[in-house]
């Protein structure tokens, strides 16, 4: 029974991660521009299909990562560039909303065209002998998933608190004017915000391809439990997104195992509306600050 | 100004008169016969419509350039519905109002095909379905047949392998998609008759990422002797990593939904010892000889590999075998006359296609037995016949 | 912002074009999209009050035309109902269900609502994937036409009347409302909600009254287009399914009745237009989006009228113009 109960556990885990990473790209781009990026899930994607394609084009899987995250980095700067920025001005929340879910649908039709509509695999990174725990199995790609969701977190935390930009980034989501008064150049920090979102995009999108797949459209679902992840866990803090999303995750692996794996998607947004109904600023928000 | 621009009016008309004639007087021989498709070409069963669409685009063109059909060219005319019924209701409108076809093949998902049926029916359109479900052709409606293997067979043919096996309780873990939903609901009923209990029954999503949990749930039910996974699209692939991962010492057996390369590819080693019922069509080059099949499979294969760079799918093999049943219906029926054209598709018989050798009937609009269906393993990545 | 007038002259642009238009439909495919376009058209209608009026976004509406289709399905099919009286609760169904819901949800902010909308329009498309003893599962199931006492109500003739006809009751009763005290009230939550609070506006009575609305106008289009389509699939709840339907209100523009017309004919005829390249229709979708939310956030119609009026002698009437001729 509790064998059974671990594996429901580590399943959880590592799914919640990976939407804990997507959550994470949520916060970013939302702490610095206060848009919430329904592209998000694409640049999941990009990363995970970017990489297939390079390696089939023949590049050795290394350099095919690196080219698939630095291609999202780019796709996420040129949709700041090309979208966000000329209507930021003076658009309403709706109108960004819009304009994200745009652009995600129209990457996912471009994916299609210029890849394919197939499911792709990829090698695991430490080949796919499985880890006993306890009567519950894992493989070392949830090591990778779980190791590089805590590495990113390390450093978005070193970033947000010790670097320049980081700091700017902050303090342009804080008061954009003051932002401006004290030198701050926030064009160049938005697209940056941008840039870096794609980046943890990508490196989700990698780390969990060889587990999951992936495809032209698996940003749909990704990109939605990862808003799950980052509403639940509250836009005050970075670790929050991915605690958030090790919820749902965990969440829906309980929910599948014990009660009805029908409704295990379910389960996700049902957590979600009794968490916005009760404590609209999430589990870990704070209420009444700014959020920083 | 105005002077040029009547010479030039006047000069076009001149010339399109003349096309116009030289165009009508070929058409009185060349009308070209209309085939319709509607199929889900992108969107989540696009695994379907791709191969389908391409199969058909190739036998069009091979039959336009071996001089067509009662020495009339085909005309393709197809729209794509991705995964949407009422695209698909569309569309069958649109082909039988706006492009008057004299026929259509298609329908890649069952629910499309279940959608368009009373339109079909209601127009007198002579039909052939490529989707699964045996709500299609049972009970029989005048107008619409269909080419794949039913669900309820692909049940009976696992079952038939389980009886050998000694295999009396399993454990199901079904897709909530169209497919995977109608196959366990006939699975279901079955498998009395075959004294087979069922002592777990999981789902998954069509867009999960991991099933570990539901099977964490089934490895640790007493009794599962085998694990049957009905579903498609990349669903099974991982249900079947995941329960090499889990170390289950039981069989897995998959659906005919899984006939295609791409499964092997993405579930990888874990795919090994998986049994399914499929179409003779992956294994072609295995047959012997003397299996009357033999030959359409392999020029079929070799055609749609050369021309395409895919592997071969069985679903590309339904439609070929549609196409190929309706060309020979019209030829039979001297005509595209559509009552006539039905006619002679209920009374295929003997017609060897990738799907086993149809015999059609007033009573049966799918004229294929469990003989059809072939057991298979995969082996050493590859498809491998079980006798 | 000017207030608008419910003038006579757009809706009646409307019903000439509604009543002319079979003549010019060369056949029963024409007629199909026309319907379809009238059907998505009511949908909006109801949508654009919530959306361009009350400022309140939706990515859960599909959900409501779906719990509408579904819920006229059943009740005709499983429990043998008359079609109208199944409509009718239906909507009341669906309206009680959209109050109970309203209050917690629209007390939530931008994306917040945007996050509560779409999770509840997926749950309701999960529970109706799954339900299959009631709902056909993912393959949808068949629906009884519909009988109008012993007349059997069949065929894109008889449908065109019927939705033409509902066509024109959504735009009255919407271009009314815009007019009554709810609407202004509404605008004003619009502009600035503080403020209309601050001078006596109650403001989420008037954002439940609309949400609630809005809903019954998706289940009353979803009860037809299960009639009329004879077959219910869980497509009609999905998620993209709202996102469309978001598209058609904010293109044709948002806070004008006649532009989620606009909107609604665009996008229904796009599909069709774009079939030969079906692999594009995604990325023109999804373009057109982007586009329209960067150069014209206010949608086609507002935007068009806007430059019309700069002109001095022709005013309103030709933004109703501009609503109704491109219909």
């Amino acid at each position: 029974m509790f064998s059974e109960f671990l594996q429901y556990l580590l399943s959880g885990i590592t799914i919640g991660s990976t939407y804990g990473l997507v959550g994470l790209g949520f916060f970013i781009i939302y702490n610095a521009s206060h848009v919430i990026n329904f592209a998000q899930g694409e640049f999941v994607m990009i990363g995970g299909m970017g990489t297939v394609f390079m390696m089939q084009a023949g590049l050795p899987m290394p350099v095919a990562i690196i080219m698939a995250i630095l291609l999202t980095i780019v796709i996420g700067m040129l949709l700041e560039k090309l979208a966000i920025e000329p209507s930021r001005k003076n658009a309403s929340v709706v109108t960004l909303i819009i304009i994200t879910i745009g652009a995600s649908i129209f990457l996912r039709g471009l994916a299609q065209v210029v890849w394919d509509k197939d499911f792709h695999t990829m090698p695991a990174f430490s080949g796919e002998e499985t880890i006993h725990i306890l009567g519950a199995v894992i493989v070392p790609q949830n090591l990778w998933v779980l190791g590089g969701g805590g590495v990113i977190v390390l450093a978005i935390m070193y970033f947000f608190g010790r670097t320049a930009l980081g700091k700017a980034m902050l303090a342009t989501a804080y008061n954009p004017l003051a932002a401006q008064l004290v030198g701050i150049n926030i064009r160049t920090t938005l697209l940056w915000s941008f840039g870096l979102s794609g980046l943890l995009g990508a490196i989700a999108g990698i780390l969990v391809a060889p587990i999951t797949f992936t495809s032209y459209d698996i940003g749909i679902m990704l990109g939605l439990k990862g808003f799950c992840a980052v509403i639940l866990g509250g836009f005050s803090h970075g670790w929050a997104a991915i605690v958030g999303g090790i919820i749902v995750g965990v969440a829906e692996s309980l929910g599948a195992g014990y009660i009805s794996s029908e409704y295990k998607d379910a389960i996700a947004f049902i957590i979600i509306l009794l968490v916005l109904f009760f404590m609209p600023d999430g589990l870990f928000g704070r209420r009444g600050t700014d959020r920083v | 100004m105005i002077r040029k621009w009547v010479k030039k009016g006047l000069a076009a008309s001149v010339a399109a008169t003349v096309a116009l004639g030289i165009s009508y007087g070929n058409a009185v021989a060349a009308d070209p016969i209309k085939i319709g498709t509607f199929l889900s070409v992108t969107g989540p069963a696009s695994f379907l419509g791709d191969p389908e669409l391409k199969t058909l685009q190739i036998y069009v063109d091979e039959l336009n350039a071996g001089g067509g059909v009662l020495g009339r060219k085909l005309e393709l005319v197809h729209y794509d519905v991705q995964h949407d019924a009422k695209k698909a209701q569309t569309a069958v409108k649109r082909l039988i109002e706006d492009d008057k076809v004299d026929v259509i093949i298609g329908g890649s998902t069952s629910g499309q095909t279940m959608a368009v049926i009373p339109l079909m029916e209601a127009a007198e359109m002579p039909f052939i379905s490529l989707a699964g479900a045996v709500a299609i052709v049972e009970p029989v409606k005048k107008w619409t047949f269909k080419t794949p293997h039913t669900d309820k067979m692909a049940c009976a043919k696992i079952f038939e392998d389980m009886n050998k096996q000694g295999i009396k309780s399993i454990a199901m873990i079904s897709g909530t998609g169209g497919f995977g939903k109608s196959m366990r609901g006939q699975c279901t009923a079955l498998a009395p008759a075959y004294n087979i209990k069922i002592v777990a029954d999981e789902t998954y999503g069509p867009k999960d990422t991991d099933m570990t949990p539901q099977l964490t749930k089934i490895k640790n039910t007493d009794g599962v002797q085998a694990v049957l996974n009905p579903g498609f699209g990349q669903g099974p692939a991982i249900v079947t990593k995941n329960f090499g991962q889990l170390g289950f010492k039981v069989p897995m057996y998959q659906s005919h939904g899984v006939a295609s390369k791409k499964y092997i590819d993405l579930a990888g080693s874990a795919s090994e010892g998986v049994r399914l019922p499929a179409a003779a069509l992956l294994v072609a080059n295995k047959l012997p000889d003397n299996d009357p099949q033999k030959a359409v499979l392999v020029s079929y294969m070799s055609t749609y590999e050369s021309k395409t760079k895919d592997a071969v799918s069985t679903f590309g093999g339904h439609a070929y075998d549609g196409l190929q049943m309706v060309v020979a219906a019209m030829q039979r029926a001297g005509g595209t006359d559509k009552a006539k054209v039905r006619d002679e598709i209920e009374k295929t018989s003997g017609y060897i296609g990738t799907g086993g050798i149809v015999h059609m009937s007033a009573t049966d609009h799918l004229g294929l037995d469990l003989s059809a269906f072939k057991m298979l393993e995969i082996r050493n990545g590859d498809w491998s016949l079980i006798k | 912002m000017t207030l608008k007038h419910p003038s006579t002259g757009g809706l009646l642009i409307l019903a000439v074009i509604i009543a002319i238009l079979p003549s010019i439909l060369p056949n029963n495919f024409y007629m199909d999209v026309a319907i379809r376009i009238g059907l998505n058209a009511i949908v909006c209608i109801g949508l654009n009050l919530l959306i361009g009026y009350a400022g309140q976004i939706s990515l859960g509406h599909a959900g409501f035309v779906g719990l509408g289709a579904y819920g006229s399905a059943i009740l005709t099919g499983e429990f043998g109902w008359p079609a109208i009286p199944a409509m009718l609760v239906t909507a009341l169904f669906v309206a009680l269900l959209a109050f109970v819901l309203a209050r917690p949800v629209l007390r939530l902010k931008g994306h917040f609502l945007a996050m509560a909308t779409l999770g509840m329009g997926i749950i309701i498309s999960i529970v109706l994937n799954t339900e299959a003893r009631w709902t056909g599962g993912p393959d949808g199931m068949a629906v009884q036409p519909m009988m109008f006492f012993e007349y059997m109500v069949f065929g894109e003739a008889v449908w065109y009347w019927i939705v033409g006809a509902a066509l024109l009751i959504a735009v009255w009763l919407s271009l009314n409302l815009i007019d009554s005290p709810v609407g202004r009230a509404l605008r004003a939550v619009h502009g600035s909600e503080v403020a209309a609070e601050v001078c006596g506006v109650n403001t989420t009575q008037y954002k439940v009254k609309v949400f609630v609305i809005s809903a019954v106008f998706a289940s009353v289009s979803g009860s037809m287009l299960a009639h009329y389509g004879a077959f219910v699939s869980p497509e009609d709840a999905s998620f993209f399914r709202s996102i469309e339907l978001v598209t058609m209100v904010v293109l044709g523009g948002m806070a004008s009745t006649y532009g989620a017309v606009v909107g609604a004919t665009i996008l229904t005829i796009l599909p069709q237009a774009l079939a030969r390249f079906e692999d594009l229709e995604h990325m023109v979708f999804g373009l057109i989006l982007m586009l329209t939310m960067i150069f014209m956030p206010k949608g086609l119609v507002p935007t068009l009228s806007a430059k019309f009026r700069r002109s001095p002698v022709k005013v309103e009437a030709e933004s109703e113009a501009q609503g109704g001729g491109a219909t």
